[in-house]
């Protein structure tokens, strides 16, 4: 094999191993620390920013589309359960 | 290349020391070293504390049941400060911003420095905010509780009183 081609091959599989190496190395990072959870607090970090507006948009999906599943509640569409 | 892999091995073993903490201090243990600035640039530390009960207290302005512990510590600052009993709140946010609003929403009345490093939490092992550390006048941990729970204060309060019956 030419001199070349294996010296790419090397190449190759080092560039490889430094990503899989550090990917490795970033698994260790612990989750935040008690002190540092002041952004993770805020309210534009919730799943649902406002409760009541997830409330009504859940009720009306759920009535909505009972017969396909939804939240699990049974319904037949007429939004009145 | 040797560079190269130096400095692979340094950012992995940056990567794996990064969030080591230390453990909380037991029960028992001298208390880790605190000497942080009030609002005022005032030094603050529990070296000069010596020979009182002192009350650390952990907290952040978006911690809710640290809203609520305040009115209870004011309480007993009011009640106990004059037989020997010391309170000081470490605040925990980045932002000093926050914490000043927070204050004008929930004064206190007692000390209250801050810490935006997070360095002295780290050294006191803190797992929970609120976080709160007992320390008897000889500078030992007698007590941490974490978390506010309404059911713990007549245990808190309790040992506050043997400890400063007892000095």
């Amino acid at each position: 094999m030419p001199r070349v081609a294996v010296r790419g091959i090397l190449a190759r599989r080092l560039v490889v191993f430094l990503l899989a190496s550090s990917l490795a190395a970033c698994a260790t990072y612990a989750p935040p620390q008690a002190w540092e959870k002041g952004d993770l607090a805020k309210p534009a970090m919730q799943f649902d920013p406002d409760p009541l507006a997830a409330k009504l948009e859940q009720h009306v999906y759920t009535s909505k589309e009972a017969t396909t599943g939804g939240y699990g509640v049974g319904g037949g569409g007429c939004g009145c359960n | 290349m040797k560079v190269l892999w130096r400095y692979v091995l340094l950012v992995m073993l940056a990567c794996m020391t990064h969030g080591a903490s230390a453990a909380a201090p037991a029960p028992g243990e001298t208390a880790p070293p605190l000497a942080l600035l009030d609002a005022h640039g005032e030094l603050v530390s529990l070296e000069q504390l010596r020979g009182r009960v002192v009350y650390v207290d952990f907290w952040a302005s978006w911690c809710g049941p640290c809203k609520r512990s305040f009115p209870w510590m004011n309480d007993l600052q009011r009640r106990y400060h004059a037989r020997g009993l010391t309170i000081i709140g470490v605040n925990v946010d980045k932002r000093r911003g926050d914490a000043d609003r927070f204050l004008q929403q929930v004064p206190s009345t007692f000390t209250i420095v801050f810490d935006a490093a997070g360095v002295t939490p780290n050294d006191w092992g803190v797992r929970g905010m609120p976080s709160s550390y007992l320390i008897d006048p000889q500078g030992r941990v007698a007590m941490v509780e974490t978390g506010f729970l309404d059911e713990r204060k007549a245990a808190i309060e309790a040992r506050i009183q043997k400890l400063l019956d007892a000095n």
